[in-house]
């Protein structure tokens, strides 16, 4: 397979932003991936694109110019920019183009979405009892996973600490001030164990990553970052998902993340303790300790100590969510997928100002995981 | 005396694999056979996960009892045919949920209802 490199990046701000609408974020972050590539929207030759509900991405060319390219609508749920951003490498590796565009964006209402039982293939009974909840399904989840590998309430507020104090440092990041480990474990219960402030927010923002092939990632004055791999996958039988009626099979749960990261690992030819800087998706800060493990960075149960010994931190062994994650960035879902790319392709080429991982940082891995069991991976280097 | 029969949930049995569905399913997630025969699934199970929902979900669709809305458990149920079902839990104290709690059906309607054992039998 022919190389595929990372050659522009950007975002539009996170964050509630009164009058401006997902469609001018989606503008905004294309426009910055094409300045930071040193190219014109009339270069881009193939994009793919989209969000959960904040439009469709083809009707971006209104505002970007109408060069008559195909322009590929994308939804998949969390992982809507992990798919654009596949078919943009495939659009690069089958020589279909030189240049191509993923773009995700979204502008969600204050509040916990509200998804219809129906549009799950649920009978209406399920909203009914109040069982349509998302974070019912992350708390269960965890709360299971904490009695059986023994993980704690202190890791959990551990992880959504670092996620503020890395906000803090991060100039984009929409929730900006350090959070206690304190004030965390002390919160509103949402859902046992989890309260507020572990969980992300549905939020506001665009993100857009352009890829090229090897050919013009050579051009002069760029600083390419190597999509070494990318792989996608939806869940395998046996699986526990957000609005599952029921689990099926014996034994413990199949992992679409596990599956996900480890072809990305696989097709890379790179380990996971290779890796020096990581994004995972953290809907909740008990989904970055189980991913961390589901996506072979450490052992089931090894969290509590990892954790605690610092070694996800920005100065620690395994850096995770430097940006602050979705915890601290808010999560549009068609944008977190990128957003993460972003900010690898940021550590990788050491631009990441006041959060930048020390000591050079050459590979790099990236996970969104999403409803109804979808996970994309990426390992970037340079 | 009128007679009350015991609720009883529905699911499948995949004619090919012996895989058990909830609800009852057109095509087998496993094997992906479509011969699926209709089978009562056991009316008691052990509690496999569970949370509490602390807050009003929204209405709607959410529809709270006519006397307000109360935090309650929800979670899955490991049957006897190995399924896991969720469902709403009814308990006095959260901790009785703990360590995989044995609890029985008491309604399907308008998702599966499972109680502590404990509790029905005071019933």
């Amino acid at each position: 397979m022919s190389d595929v490199s990372i050659i522009g990046a950007g975002l539009s701000a996170f964050g509630r932003q009164p009058g401006v609408s997902g469609r001018e974020m989606a503008v905004s972050a294309i426009r910055s991936a094409l300045a930071d590539a040193q190219l014109q929207w009339g270069d881009v030759q193939v994009a793919f694109g989209g969000s959960d509900g904040a439009g469709l991405a083809d009707t971006l060319v209104a505002d970007l110019g109408l060069t008559g390219i195909p322009f590929t609508n994308v939804k998949n749920g969390c992982a809507t920019g992990g798919s654009a951003l596949v078919s943009a490498v495939n659009a690069i590796r089958s020589g279909q183009a030189q240049i191509a565009l993923a773009v995700g964006f979204d502008k969600h209402p204050r509040g916990a979405f509200d998804p219809r039982a129906e549009d799950w293939g649920l009978d209406a009974g399920y909203g009914d009892a109040g069982l349509m909840v998302t974070t019912q399904f992350f708390a269960i989840k965890i709360a299971r996973y904490m009695r059986r590998h023994g993980i704690t309430d202190q890791t959990l507020a551990r992880v959504a600490a670092k996620a503020y104090r890395n906000g803090v440092l991060n100039p984009n990041a929409w929730r900006r001030e350090a959070i206690s480990e304190h004030d965390i474990l002390t919160a509103d219960m949402v859902n046992d164990p989890l309260t507020r402030y572990m969980f992300c927010s549905p939020g506001e923002g665009g993100a857009a990553i352009i890829v090229a092939s090897e050919d013009v990632a050579r051009s002069t004055g760029l600083r390419p970052v190597q999509l070494l791999s990318v792989a996608t996958k939806t869940r395998r039988f046996g699986s526990f998902e957000v609005f599952s009626p029921a689990v099926q099979g014996t034994g413990e749960p199949t992992s679409v993340s596990s599956d996900a990261a480890a072809e990305a690992f696989q097709t890379a030819g790179v380990r996971p303790d290779e890796i020096g800087v990581a994004q995972l998706q953290d809907t909740e800060s008990g989904a970055e300790i189980m991913h961390l493990a589901e996506c072979g960075f450490c052992e089931h149960g090894e969290q509590e100590e990892l954790i605690a010994s610092g070694a996800t931190e920005i100065g620690g062994r395994i850096p995770v969510n430097t940006d602050g994650g979705c915890i601290a960035n808010g999560e549009p879902i068609g944008a977190s997928g990128l957003r993460q790319v972003h900010e690898i392709v940021t550590q990788l080429r050491g631009e990441a100002g006041d959060r930048q991982v020390a000591g050079a940082p050459k590979l790099g891995f990236t996970h969104v995981y999403g409803a109804p069991g979808i996970s994309a991976c990426t390992v970037l280097g340079v | 005396m009128t007679d009350v029969q015991p609720p009883v949930l529905e699911g499948s049995r995949c004619g090919v694999c012996d895989n058990v569905a909830f609800p009852r399913s057109r095509g087998c997630q496993r094997c992906g056979a479509e011969a699926m025969q209709v089978i009562d699934l056991g009316r008691r199970g052990t509690v496999w996960g569970f949370t509490v929902q602390r807050f009003a979900p929204k209405s709607p669709p959410y529809v709270p009892p006519a006397d307000g809305f109360v935090p309650f458990a929800v979670g899955y149920v490991e049957l006897p045919e190995g399924v896991k079902v969720e469902a709403v839990l009814d308990c006095d104290d959260v901790a009785d949920l703990e360590d995989e709690a044995v609890v029985e059906l008491v309604a399907t309607t308008p998702v599966p209802r499972f109680t502590t054992t404990r509790v029905f039998q005071e019933v």
